[in-house]
């Protein structure tokens, strides 16, 4: 039978989908599953890899039988994932070496500081366009090869192999052990510190700096080829798509074009904007980053806010204090009551990321009185999305010089409509929903209908892009910057609260 | 303000002893704890059991706590929630019909709309969450009103407003309208609540097939209903689909 789908695999932080989509970029099928959040010690986080990837297996077979589809009905297969969340494992066995770091993971904050004090430092954000931080791979992988005895020589043999997600799942999709293909995109590859963003390869110094063995490196390709079919979970379907979760919603959202910007709002939120052909270097606190690059034409390079708690703090609404049982009873909560009362919640869980890049940073809740109900609390979590959104379209504004006017919006908090009314109250922009909230999905299976040939070229998907709600702003201007103001008043109280002291806990 | 109903003190003075110890117990013993005359606690008895607030054991004749009652705080479906979970369902319906789509549950004798997705022209159109249409005059809410006794029971003939010449304000065409939709499965609505308008809605069970919600298209009749004013079969059947999609994942079993 002539294959009727495209599939996509969404390794997220929180969850794993497959989703299948038709020819008109409309989704038929989904099935999702959660995986396990490991919090060993404050501040650090790690997946099960094996989980994660039987998870994978699971989702791409349920999503095919719920519709009654053979994966001979599947035309490719598009992965996007989280970023920067790093695992390592054994050629021979397959089997992973301890558990994935992920990206919230800030354990290396001391071994980053040391490093920043290297006097060769400046390489590091020259090359990458982005600052030395716990947020990406590189600390990681040294992290992890200095745990283990033996592991760095291993690593070097090209017996130990590293990747982000993507290559895990696509590693294990072609036969894992067994053949597996050892690859990255360069969404992936550019989030680990150790790729020029220029030249779209492993840098040499790069390696040296952080004493990573290049053997142990996955291959660097573009984001929509075929890099292999899959011997497992969905056999014979070409595996023809890979980029990180941010990069694939802003190709999900058809951001083709210099100047097209999208925010997700997932466990953290992502602005990304299309800066085109060539990288644009922030002075506001802004990440310089792959876009997407399709086969051999050149590469769309991209500015990036990365706010790293959003829906992670209706979460921990939920799940820590208890006070609602679903994330969007957040809404109903908050909905209770007129405003804040004075209240704001700024969720430094991992450090700020942008624009400040604070790792010494932790959460705090400002404004307590009496008068303070679980209502307030609720307005003040999902107002703390709308302000971190604020801060970062403000540095995107003074870096490209360029005033946002609508802002187009995905994932799963775009589903809270007082939140996205908030949003467009502090931006004083327009806030658009496109028609498909899972644009991740859409994105990595655009990316993979694309390489196959399923769909001829961009300008057909972006006819399929249509507006599905707007939110125009509606708060008063005076408010609107007192808010703002006491806004800053609460994150400058929560920086510096981790005070580097070498020799014992700093936490 | 009047005073405490007396009946449901008894009743609930009823179920806070079948709460404790066994929980079970005789029409007798409850009488007699509570210092109730015997027919009078066998009358709240029979009330309770008439909504699920306690069961009777066949065998002993024994009372003990509904299955209702030990449900009541986890069967009430957020709204916030149904949105987020039938989003993606939502958006794949006005993709596929071209129409606008809306997702409503009932609200003091209205329908409230928890959820709205464009038209996906791309033309001006205004989000319309948290406005109440009328029971009466929308596929939404006939499908509300069929498989909603409650509801049903809230609408008094004098809200049956006219709208257009087509609307129905009779309670007689009304509930003839509401037959068929349970005949059907889904509802349709042409030109009833505005000229040129015609709208198709199909129930949203969660879990236990309980209806929870409706999901619709509304758009120009020419579209709607291109043949003989009549609901088109392939859009009634996308409907119909996304509302099956929403319910499963709502976990209403097979429906
Ligand atoms: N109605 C809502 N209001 C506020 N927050 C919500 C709502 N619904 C979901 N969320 C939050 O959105 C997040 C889920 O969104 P989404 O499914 O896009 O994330 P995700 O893809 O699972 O994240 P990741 O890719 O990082 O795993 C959760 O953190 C949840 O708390
Ligand atoms: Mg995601």
């Amino acid at each position: 039978m002539a294959a009727q789908y495209v599939m996509s695999i969404d390794q997220g932080t929180g969850s794993t989908r497959a989703i299948l989509f038709d020819q008109g970029g409309r989704l038929v099928s989904v099935a999702q599953r959660e995986h396990r959040q490991h919090y060993p010690k404050p501040g650090w986080v790690e997946h099960d890899a094996m989980e994660i990837w039987r998870n994978v297996e699971h989702v791409a077979r349920e999503s095919l039988h719920r519709v009654g589809a053979g994966a001979d009905q599947v035309a490719a297969i598009g992965i996007a994932n989280q970023r920067e969340t790093s695992v390592l494992w054994d050629r021979r066995t397959g089997m992973p070496i301890g558990r994935a770091v992920v990206w919230q993971d800030t354990r290396t904050d001391e071994l980053v500081a040391r490093f920043a004090e290297r006097p060769d430092a400046a390489l590091v954000p020259e090359r990458t366009g982005l600052p030395l931080a716990t947020y990406f791979s590189a600390p990681r992988i040294r992290w992890l090869l200095d745990r283990v005895p033996g592991l760095f020589e291993r690593a070097e043999r090209g017996d130990v192999l590293f990747g982000t997600m993507e290559s895990w799942v696509v590693w294990n999709l072609t036969g894992g052990p067994d053949g597996g293909v050892h690859v990255t995109d360069v969404t992936n590859a550019s989030r680990t510190l150790l790729m020029d963003l220029r030249t779209l390869r492993w840098d040499r110094e790069l390696l040296d700096f952080f004493g990573v063995p290049a053997a142990m490196l996955p291959e660097i390709r573009s984001c929509a080829e075929v890099y292999g079919t899959a011997s497992r979970a969905v056999p014979g379907v070409r595996i023809a798509a890979a980029l990180g979760d941010q990069q694939a919603a802003l190709f999900g959202q058809c951001c083709f074009s210099r100047g097209e910007a999208k925010c997700t709002y997932g466990t953290g939120g992502f602005l990304l904007l299309n800066t085109g052909e060539s990288p644009v270097r922030s002075s506001h606190g802004l990440l310089t980053t792959v876009g997407y690059r399709i086969g051999s034409q050149p590469a769309a390079y991209a500015l990036e806010g990365s706010i790293a708690v959003t829906g992670a703090l209706v979460q921990w609404f939920r799940d820590n204090l208890g006070l609602i049982s679903s994330a969007p009873e957040i809404e109903t909560l908050a909905r209770t009551v007129e405003d804040n009362g004075g209240c704001y919640i700024v969720p430094a869980f991992s450090g700020l990321y942008a624009p400040h890049w604070r790792s010494g940073a932790r959460g705090v809740i400002v404004g307590l009185t009496s008068y303070i109900t679980k209502g307030h609390l609720a307005r003040a979590v999902l107002e703390a999305t709308g302000w971190q959104t604020r801060e970062v379209v403000d540095a995107m504004n003074a870096d490209s010089g360029l005033e946002l006017n609508t802002l187009k919006v995905d994932g799963g908090m775009t589903a809270d409509n007082l939140l996205m009314q908030f949003v467009a109250d502090v931006l004083a922009a327009a806030v658009v929903r496109p028609m498909i909230a899972e644009t991740v999905s859409l994105g990595a299976a655009y990316a993979a209908g694309l390489a196959v040939g399923y769909w001829p070229d961009l300008e057909g998907l972006r006819r399929n892009w249509h507006r599905a709600a707007q939110w125009l702003p509606a708060m008063d201007p005076a408010r609107r910057e007192s808010e703002y103001a006491n806004w800053r008043r609460a994150v400058e109280r929560t920086f510096d609260w981790v005070q580097p002291n070498p020799g014992s806990s700093a936490r | 303000m009047p005073g405490p109903v007396q009946s449901i003190e008894r009743a609930a003075a009823i179920l806070r002893l079948l709460a404790r110890g066994s929980g079970r117990l005789g029409v007798g013993e409850i009488a007699t704890s509570l210092g109730l005359a015997k027919g009078t606690a066998h009358g709240i008895l029979r009330t309770l059991q008439g909504v699920g607030f306690v069961e009777q054991d066949r065998a002993s004749g024994k009372y003990q706590l509904g299955a209702t009652l030990l449900h009541l705080g986890t069967s009430y479906l957020d709204v916030n929630d149904l949105r987020s979970r039938a989003i993606n369902w939502a958006d794949a319906l006005a993709a596929r019909s071209g129409e606008a789509v809306r997702i409503g549950t009932p609200l003091d004798g209205k329908v409230l709309v928890v959820h709205h997705v464009f038209r996906p022209d791309d033309s001006l159109q205004t989000l319309d969450v948290g406005s109440l249409l009328p029971l009466h005059a929308t596929a939404l809410g006939k499908v509300l009103l069929a498989y909603d006794a409650d509801v049903a029971s809230q609408l008094k003939d004098d809200d049956l407003a006219w709208f257009t010449r087509r609307t129905l304000v009779t309670a007689e065409a009304l509930s003839r309208s509401v037959a068929r939709v349970r005949e059907l499965g889904w509802a349709a609505e042409v030109e009833e609540f505005a000229t040129g308008l015609a709208s198709i809605a199909a129930p949203i069970r969660g879990y236990g097939g309980l209806v929870v919600g409706a999901i619709s298209i509304a758009g120009a009749v020419e579209r709607v209903c291109p043949v003989a004013r009549r609901a088109d079969p392939g859009l009634v059947a996308f409907v119909q689909n996304a509302a099956r999609a929403i319910s499963r994942d709502l976990g209403a079993g097979r429906w």
